[in-house]
């Protein structure tokens, strides 16, 4: 598994055209899952409205989990996302 | 007449015949039925239909109103598509052996309820973006879809609050004014007058559905959020005024857009912006705002469930100080207490707020608190121009104190190889009568005052801003608060020192000559204010 730290940027928070695209983007990889955690609430990236349920707002700190599949290349396609995006 | 008072969101004003909103409901009854796969088979069948409506309103949104207004249904069709809300629908549908509809209108509820409890206003508006893509389903389940219907006039639409899609599929050149009974400042009605430059009215309560009918005449007054249904004569007449009054100065200050702050003697001021975060900078851009005189950072700390980290704070701070591209931004620390309450400081109840533990006075009481802020401000300062103010001053060993903790912070950054600008202004508020007074001992200490003139005149005047009992009694013009900014002013130019006004008196233009005739450098108002403040400048004469 592969884990990395992000801070949110935009000033809505993670609303919902990101966080659509986001679901888009993981659901690139076949055989990952990538889960979002926001203090003891966690979602899948793949999942609209839980992600959004997060209620992520503008800089709070997210925790992006990587695992299966082609995690290197994942983490680092959702990391590239997160930093044009949010 | 009958007079209803909610909130206006934009300011203007809107005559016209009211037409009352019309859509169709689909029935929702619940009804057992037996074949759950046909029940889950005529779902999907609706759900394509659904998001074939919604590819072809995203097209026509693209289109007509531009990416920013059509994104809203790229969203529609992902939550559409979205697991949980489908497992929710799919799963009762198989369970309990009802009807796709009441299984949709279950799922409606559901989570609409779910994003309506959030803390946020933005995700609280989602609510309505999961009701609308529901009762989108319905309709394509009972095989059609719910429009407004056509008018011939231009009208008042009044509605509880509109739907994205009910927005978007509207004949925006035949609707004046929005009136809503429900809705908040980020709904979707709100956000689209804001965009139509037309006024709206939110929350103006159930009741207002029940009296009005279509074709009755109204007024809607966007700046009070007053809306008169059939108004009398008087009443008529003074808003038909209002209105062709503000269209005529709306064209004019538009013209100023680019323009000087400059008076016809040639004196030049500053004319900058409070804003309360980041999403005002767009305001502040159209309002050509030459820079940023407040930034509230109360925001970091009200929208938070704990304290805000010093890299949250610094991403905030960064982001503004970078829209705002080298432009001056003052950022005030934090001014929470008196009327800004937060839980997790666990500030005690007092007996005087106003006069209680608040603003600085936290600050120096937990240093902690005060710390992760200046070193979140001092490292985001390499990122534009920024000022950092100081609230609730009373004396110089503050303003000691306060300088002892920059040196603090300067000192571990520079051991941490972290870069600071060395061209921060570190400047106070004068808004207590105590240093309005000492003006000259505090000028020598600081780089700039900004008067907060909300507070000055409670606390010079004695008279609680809350208490609307005593309003009569709260005179904002009193000589008294005058003299004292006057004062101020005088101690900031005799120490070569800048000074601004950052409270609401900063654009109250019956008093721009007064300031400039005492030397304020600065006014910061908010955004919409700008150019009625530049247009006042524009027409004063110092010589005469």
């Amino acid at each position: 598994m592969k884990q990395f730290e992000y801070t949110i940027k935009d000033p809505v928070g993670i609303h919902a055209r990101p966080a659509g695209l986001l679901g888009k983007k993981a659901k690139e990889f076949d055989g990952t899952t990538v889960t979002i955690e926001k203090g003891d609430k966690s979602a899948a990236a793949t999942k609209l409205m839980a992600l959004m349920g997060l209620g992520v707002k503008c800089g709070e700190t997210i925790t992006v989990k990587v695992e299966g599949g082609d995690e290197d290349a994942a983490a680092a396609a959702i990391e590239t996302f997160l930093n044009e995006n949010l | 007449m009958i007079k209803f008072v909610g909130k206006g969101v934009y300011g203007a004003v809107a005559i016209g015949k009211i037409a009352v909103f019309k859509r169709q409901t689909a029935n929702a009854d619940k009804v057992q039925i037996s074949d759950t796969e046909a029940e889950k088979a005529r779902l999907q069948v609706a759900k394509d239909m659904a998001t074939e409506q919604l590819q072809y309103i995203y097209e026509k949104a693209l289109a007509e109103v531009g990416e920013e207004e059509a994104a809203i249904f790229e969203v529609h069709m992902m939550m559409l598509e979205d697991e949980d809300f489908n497992d929710a629908i799919n799963d009762m549908i198989d369970s309990e052996k009802v009807n796709a509809e009441y299984a949709v209108a279950s799922a409606r509820d559901q989570f609409a309820a779910q994003f309506a409890s959030m803390d946020d206003s933005y995700f609280q508006a989602r609510a309505a973006d999961i009701k609308d893509i529901s009762n989108r389903l319905l309709n394509c389940l009972g095989g059609g879809i719910g429009s407004a219907e056509a008018t011939d006039d231009k009208v008042i639409l009044c509605s509880d609050d509109l739907a994205p899609s009910e927005t978007v599929s509207l004949d925006k050149s035949k609707v004046l004014a929005f009136a809503t009974a429900f809705g908040s400042s980020n709904s979707h009605t709100a956000i689209l007058a804001r965009n139509m430059n037309i006024p709206a009215i939110i929350g103006l309560g159930e009741e207002f559905l029940v009296k009005i009918s279509d074709g009755d005449m109204c007024c809607v007054d966007g700046y009070t959020g007053e809306v008169f249904v059939d108004p009398d004569e008087d009443t008529l007449a003074r808003l038909t005024k209002k209105r062709d009054e503000d269209l005529e100065k709306k064209s004019k200050l538009k013209e100023l857009i680019g323009k000087d702050n400059v008076t016809m003697d040639g004196t030049k001021i500053k004319v900058f912006c409070n804003i309360g975060g980041p999403k005002n900078i767009p305001e502040v851009k159209e309002n050509d705002g030459g820079g940023i005189g407040l930034f509230r950072s109360e925001f970091l700390y009200l929208e938070n469930s704990d304290y805000p980290s010093e890299e949250q704070q610094f991403e905030a701070y960064k982001n503004v100080l970078e829209a705002m591209e080298g432009k001056t931004v003052v950022i005030r620390t934090l001014d929470i207490g008196a009327d800004k309450k937060v839980d997790y400081f666990k500030l005690d109840e007092e007996e005087n707020p106003a006069m209680g533990l608040r603003a600085i006075r936290i600050c120096l009481t937990r240093p902690k608190i005060f710390k992760t802020q200046l070193r979140a401000l001092y490292r985001a300062s390499v990122y534009g121009n920024l000022g950092i103010m100081f609230p609730m001053i009373t004396s110089e060993s503050e303003i000691s104190e306060i300088m002892g903790f920059c040196d603090i912070v300067k000192a571990e950054l520079d051991a941490e190889g972290i870069p600071y600008s060395p061209d921060i202004e570190h400047g106070i508020m004068i808004e207590t009568p105590a240093a309005a007074v000492i003006a000259d001992r505090l000028a020598p200490m600081v780089d700039f005052f900004s008067v907060g003139t909300n507070d000055l005149t409670q606390y010079t005047l004695a008279c609680d801003r809350q208490n609307s009992k005593i309003e009569k009694f709260v005179d904002t013009h009193h000589e008294a608060v005058l003299r004292l900014i006057e004062m101020a002013a005088k101690a900031a130019h005799d120490n070569g020192k800048w000074i601004g006004i950052c409270g609401e008196l900063g654009a109250d233009t019956t008093l721009t000559e007064r300031f400039l005739r005492m030397g304020i450098d600065e006014l910061s108002v908010s955004p919409p204010a700008v150019l009625k403040v530049r247009d006042a400048v524009r027409n004063i004469d110092l010589t005469k």
